[in-house]
């Protein structure tokens, strides 16, 4: 470290922007297109298909709805022409008419009713359905397409995007309703009187012209309300989640400056919005005003002339105050459709993920009862494209042997093990799980039969006990304990306040990061599995611990097949076999004295597992070098 | 009413107040009582959140004008509607002439529009400022709400699951900035029109005026008790849809461990079994809600009904005109809407209590660990770090952490950490940054305490490198540079040589643009344990804390990185805990820590020769093969 280039950088110095963003790069945006796109309404509704009885009574009940608040005005209009007319020998009519507007009113009740209460239980039964949909469709989806997808982009589909599809099917059947009304409207008053209704009407397409050139930028104006929003709410969960990185880092400034460029965006495009939204209220009411004034002047000089009755007039102006509502609400509506079909597209997407570890069809359940004999033949594999991570392996694990893996970080022991329980399909060559390869056999049955415990330990909010139970849910609680015995966790677990039934904060978080390892281990444990994998599971074991747990799985372990991956060599001495992966080839293999005497790559890794860096001698670090020449 | 779910709706209400070491009120049973409390407490919530607003003074009178002015406009319609009806039926009741009548109409129909027009520009005003001063004390609390979260500190975040925060800075936020405009704005419109309204038409007609009133209070009721009781549902809701949130984040988060284990099944069962739960309660409020919008919609239909009979009536007996019977059922139609959002009203108050509660009590919390009123930077001179007789326990734990812990380390030095599991070492380096406080004993480096030294000149003097990783997902370059954004290039690279990663780092496609996952799941273990050494090594602490980092990086790299580091090390005091004794052998002083005590100390000679724990170890590491345990249970 020269200190001419390492001045002390931490403020800035240089006016340079910061090498810093909150919240994650989020590529793939909005598509914000169409308000209907025939294959995602087909896709979506599949899901609606179950309650289409349901849909169409909603239907039929809005329109009922509909029917009858048009009729209300007819009904005033009626009663005040022939029900009021002033010599007073119309009492009866007008009670006729009062009877017939409480039957209306009646009917609306249960319509909006019948109406209401249908539409909302099946929007609700939509949202749950299609997030179940998409949980359990996650829950088969190939890991590598899981890998590069961030877990809150997953959660805003099963969260938000259902609950558009909600509004979107609750606003469908509201806006069949608002459309007939608007037509209903026009009708009537046509109806009622051909030339003041048309020229009542002529604000119409005014509103039309307006709206067209006005929905263009209100509507990327609402889009950027919306993804600004989205984005802050992303800074802030990064920084809930990054915590403790923050402050170990001291980044809370840093991290605050840019929160607030998010915020202080989020804050402008909102208040865009506001004025593109609010702008078209004084426009709607002067149209309003106008055509209301138009009924006056004209419908006024009419019932002057006596060309109109006054009932007529007094319903325009009521069909004129309802008028525009249901053209305010279809805009609405028509971008409720929108941001439904934006979602509906993202929910298909995520259902749309192919699965590519399927079982075959002729697949078979693996057995209890076979040998747990583990074999990679020839083996080639990696996650991106030329890309190998794992070349051309072959080695075969009898059955109750146990064999090591090791290797310099990166080599790829972590990639194998997770081809052994199919994770990922090979690209070459075959691993075979007792005898069969593992593409001719169902997922769940290999995974019955293959226990891991994975290299970063998770653990699940809930007690200990249901940690280390897990899914086997009708293992003991002596199951259990015996387990945690096994691995040495026992003393602990009955220290914490409520022994196994404590609850364990998210992630495990008030435990320590090697009693995290013990639990995940005999979560494994009592897995009962036939071939157990162990990546890396004592590395953040002291030897002693570790010593311990490996005399309590000697006689556990009898008969099982293990395969386990470990950096410090001395947890793999008793393995029967060691296999050495470099750079993802195999590079040696055979017991330690074998490979000891090979003075190869392990020989090299075994010595400097024992000396430090004060006396190594250079070459032996330029020896070392090739080693980890790190993948 | 299942006491559950009452339970879980307090759970979550309450669940702050317990963190900040505050009393709540003993269990209740009921959700009414929910809503006492709720009610009770929320009085000082409502003076905060006006209080807020009025930071923006000008927009608030602006708003609260427009909207006198809007309501007032709006109450001219009916009686402008009305006139022009008996203007143009006056002739057939023997009224003027016709021109005259013309043109009265022709006043009549100008002056409507010009209301109109006024009350549509009065209405934007209402409706744009209004929601301007919302946006904006979103804005300054959103801010407040972030900045807060990332000072608490470690022992709060230990106890409240992140999902809960998210919902509380998005959901409960939201709830307190809409109050302007969904309650406050609302509570102005509807008195100038119910009140002024009422003035207006009781003073035409007394009996008429209260037929078209009498919807008014029913509906009021209605609404409020059916949002008082739907505001408590979605407490219950809420809570809820976070468990069910929370079952799915911690499905995909651990979704190898699903895999691994075969268990789609069980997680889908828990997925069904906090669904169902979740839909059930939706549906139940989907039936509070509709029952109540129909039963106003019919109530106010009923209403219209009895004053068109009534009137109709009087307008027989001559009593009335048309136009009055026509304004007064206008005017029932521009109240409905205001009405009927009452019930909205009232649910942006109950909302913003109980959300505002909330907020404001994080907003509130103390933070337990901050700058002492005499705090001063540290100043790091010889670099001298003295823990002196240190204690600890953990908020709740049984028994005490860590206890009685003293040492003592020089610039250039390396302490090394060793015991088993749980005994402590993670909870002794996390107190150097201050994440915890001691509670007995002292730290101090070139003797100052730390508890006296700013947080900040602190932590910068501090280097941790944590057990697990945390990578923001974002690229390389700006994961390393993570706690110093203005590091050079040159700097960056180094940090990834010293921590063996550069070359791998440079043989991907995007280099150091690579993005890297939420916590790393495309890296391997031992390069994400790389990634955040390096991380480290862009900053210059006096202290360097490697918290068993090395544990998945092969004992070559390893080697490697520590002889790139060597230089480094020389300039402060370094703390390493390891379980490979390869990596702390050479340590000027080696701790072994057993139930939060250091049980042994020593070069590693000294405690080989000691022939306790340490060499337990030492010979279970070296010796492959032989029987180390008599050694230590002689221990
Ligand atoms: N999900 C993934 N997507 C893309 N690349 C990956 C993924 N997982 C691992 N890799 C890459 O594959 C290579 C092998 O990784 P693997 O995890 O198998 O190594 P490892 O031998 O287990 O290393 P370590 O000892 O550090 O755990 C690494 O270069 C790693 O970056
Ligand atoms: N946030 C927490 N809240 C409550 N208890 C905790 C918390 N973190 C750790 N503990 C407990 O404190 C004790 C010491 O934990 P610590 O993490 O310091 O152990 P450690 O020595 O670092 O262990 P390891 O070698 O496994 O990392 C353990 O018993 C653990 O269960
Ligand atoms: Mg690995
Ligand atoms: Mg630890």
């Amino acid at each position: 470290m020269s200190a001419a280039t390492d001045s002390d950088e931490i403020e800035n110095t240089s006016g340079r922007p910061p090498k810093a963003v909150v919240g994650s790069h989020r590529e793939e945006e909005e598509v914000f297109g169409a308000a209907y796109d025939p294959r995602i309404v087909r896709r979506i509704w599949s899901y609606v298909r179950p309650y289409r009885m349901q849909v169409a009574i909603s239907v039929v009940a809005v329109l009922v709805f509909t029917l009858t608040q048009l009729a209300i005005p007819l009904l005033i209009r009626y009663a005040i022409d022939n029900g009021m007319a002033t010599n007073g020998s119309n009492r009866s009519t007008l009670t006729w008419v009062i009877a017939g507007f409480a039957v209306t009113i009646l009917i609306n009740y249960a319509a909006s009713y019948v109406q209401e209460t249908t539409v909302g239980a099946v929007a609700e039964n939509l949202l749950f359905d299609l997030r179940r949909a998409m949980f359990s469709h996650l829950q088969r989806v190939s890991l590598s397409f899981m890998d590069k997808t961030e877990v809150g982009r997953l959660m805003s589909r099963l969260q938000g995007d259902v609950n558009s599809m909600q509004e979107f099917l609750e606003t469908s059947v509201m806006s069949v309703g608002d459309i007939v009304l608007l037509f209903g409207i026009v009708g009537v008053l046509l109806f009622l009187d051909l030339r003041l209704g048309l020229l009542t009407l002529s604000t119409m397409p005014i509103l039309f012209i307006v709206r067209l050139f006005w929905l263009p930028p209100a509507k990327v104006a609402f889009m950027g309300a919306h993804e600004t929003n989205s984005t802050a709410n992303g800074a802030l969960a990064e920084g809930i989640n990054g915590v403790r990185t923050v402050q170990s880092l001291d980044r809370q400034r840093v991290n605050f400056d840019l929160y607030d460029d998010k915020a202080h965006t989020n804050l402008r495009a909102h208040l865009r919005a506001a004025k593109f939204a609010q702008v078209m209220v004084p426009i709607v009411d002067t149209l309003t005003g106008i055509a209301m004034a138009t009924v006056i002047v004209v419908g006024g000089s009419m019932v002057l002339g006596q060309a109109l009755d006054v009932g007529v007039m007094v319903a325009f102006l009521f069909y004129i105050q309802r008028f525009f509502d249901p053209i305010r609400s279809l805009t609405m509506q028509y971008s409720v459709m929108q941001r439904a079909m934006a979602s509906g597209q993202r929910i298909s997407e995520v259902l749309d993920v192919p699965v590519d570890v399927v079982d075959g069809p002729n697949a078979i359940a693996l057995s209890r009862d076979m040998d747990g004999s583990v074999e990679f033949k020839n083996v080639t594999f990696g996650y991106r494209k030329n890309q190998p991570v794992l070349k051309n392996i072959s080695f075969k694990v009898k059955p109750g042997e146990t064999v090591a893996l090791v290797g310099p970080t990166g080599s790829g022991k972590t990639s194998a093990m997770a081809l052994v329980h199919r994770f990922y399909d090979v690209w070459e060559g075959q691993v075979l799980v007792g005898g069969h390869d593992v593409r001719e056999l169902t997922q769940d049955s290999l995974g019955d039969q293959v226990a891991m415990v994975l290299q970063d330990s998770f653990l699940f909010t809930g007690s200990v006990i249901e940690n280390i139970r897990y899914h086997k849910t009708q293992a003991t609680r002596e199951d259990v304990v015996a387990a945690a015995k096994a691995v040495g966790a026992h003393d602990f677990i009955m220290r914490l306040p409520d022994g196994y039934d404590s609850k364990l904060e998210q992630r495990g978080g008030n435990l320590s990061s090697g009693q995290r390892q013990l639990i995940s281990f005999a979560r494994a444990l009592v897995a009962d599995a036939k071939i157990l994998v162990l990546d890396e599971a004592t590395a953040n074991i002291d030897s002693y611990t570790e010593m311990l747990i490996q005399k309590a799985l000697v006689t556990l372990l009898q008969g099982r097949t293990g395969l386990v991956i470990a950096h410090r060599l001395a947890t793999i001495r008793g393995a029967d076999r060691i296999i050495v992966l470099q750079n993802g080839e195999m590079v040696e293999s055979g017991n330690h004295d074998q490979l000891m005497a090979k003075k190869g790559l392990y020989a090299r890794l075994y010595n400097m597992n024992y000396s430090s860096f004060d006396d190594i001698p250079d070459e032996l670090v330029a020896g070392a070098a090739p080693i980890g020449k790190a993948t | 009413m299942s006491s559950e779910k009452a339970e879980s709706a307090k759970g979550r209400a309450t669940s702050f107040a317990k963190i900040s070491g505050r009393r709540s009120s003993p269990a209740k049973t009921s959700l009414e009582h929910a809503a006492d409390a709720q009610w009770g407490r929320g009085l000082s919530t409502f003076v905060r959140i006006s209080r807020l607003t009025l930071r923006h003074p000008w927009q608030v009178a602006i708003t609260i004008v427009s909207t006198f002015i809007a309501a007032t406009l709006q109450l001219f319609i009916p009686r402008l509607l009305g006139r022009a009806v008996d203007q143009a039926h006056g002739v057939v009741s023997g009224g003027s002439g016709g021109a005259a009548a013309q043109n009265a109409l022709w006043v009549t129909a100008i002056t409507l529009l010009v209301v109109s027009i006024l009350r549509g520009l009065f209405t934007m005003s209402q409706n744009y400022y209004g929601e301007s001063v919302g946006h904006r004390t979103g804005y300054e609390l959103r801010l407040a709400f972030y900045e807060k979260i990332q000072r608490l500190s470690f022992s709060f975040h230990d106890k409240v699951h992140t999902g809960d925060l998210i919902t509380l800075g998005m959901l409960d936020l939201e709830g307190v900035r809409m109050f302007f405009s969904t309650g406050l704005v609302r509570v102005v419109l509807l008195s100038v029109l119910v009140g002024v309204g009422a003035y207006l038409l009781i003073s035409t007609d007394l009996v008429l005026g209260l037929l078209s009133l009498s919807f008014v209070p029913f509906v009021a009721w209605r609404s409020s008790v059916t949002n008082i009781s739907l505001r408590l549902t979605w407490n219950t809701l809420q809570e809820r849809l976070s468990v069910l949130s929370r079952v799915m984040e911690e499905n995909l988060g651990g979704i190898r461990v699903v895999r691994a284990f075969a268990a789609q099944e069980h997680e889908l069962s828990k997925f069904d079994h906090s669904s169902a739960e979740a839909l059930e309660l939706a549906h139940k409020r989907v039936n509070i809600r509709v029952s109540n919008t129909s039963a106003m919609n019919f109530s106010f239909l009923a209403a219209m009904c009895l004053v068109l009979w009534v009137g109709g009536n009087k307008v027989i007996d001559g009593e009335i005109s048309v136009g009055t019977l026509a304004s007064f059922l206008t005017f029932m139609t521009i109240l409905q809407m205001p009405v009927r959002q009452l019930g909205l009203m009232v649910n942006s108050f109950a909302r913003a209590s109980s959300c505002g509660t909330r907020l404001f009590e994080l907003l509130d919390l103390e933070l337990p660990i901050k700058d002492a009123p005499d705090a001063k930077d540290l100043v790091v001179t010889d670099g001298t770090l003295r823990f002196d007789n240190v204690s600890f326990t953990y908020e709740g734990a049984g028994h005490p952490t860590l206890s009685g812990v003293s040492f003592e380390a020089r610039r250039g030095e390396t302490v090394g950490i060793v015991g088993p599991p749980g005994s402590g070492k993670s909870t002794l380096v996390h107190l150097l940054p201050r994440f915890y406080d001691v509670d007995g004993g002292s730290i101090t480096i070139d003797g100052q305490d730390i508890s006296k030294a700013t947080l900040q000149s602190l932590r910068r003097a501090v280097g941790l490198v944590q057990q697990d990783s945390f990578l923001f997902t974002t690229s390389i370059e700006n994961n390393i540079a993570y706690g110093n954004p203005w590091a050079r290039e040159q700097r960056i690279e180094r940090a990834a040589e010293s921590a063996q990663l550069h070359n791998y780092i440079a043989g991907l496609p995007a280099g150091y643009g690579t993005i890297v996952g939420e916590r790393g799941v495309s890296l391997s273990g031992g390069q994400r344990q790389r990634l955040s050494i390096a991380r480290s090594l862009v900053l210059k602490p006096a202290v360097m804390i490697f918290d068993d980092s090395t544990a998945a990086i092969d004992a070559g790299t390893e080697q490697r990185i520590r002889s790139a580091m060597k230089r480094f090390a020389k300039d402060r005091v370094n703390l390493v805990i390891s379980h490979r004794l390869s990596s702390l052998m050479h340590a000027d002083q080696i701790l072994f820590v057993e139930d939060g005590r250091i049980v042994e100390r020593g070069t590693h000679e000294e405690l080989l020769a000691m022939g306790g724990r340490y060499r337990a170890l030492y010979d279970l590491q070296v010796r492959p093969g032989d029987e180390p345990l008599q050694t230590a249970e002689a221990s």
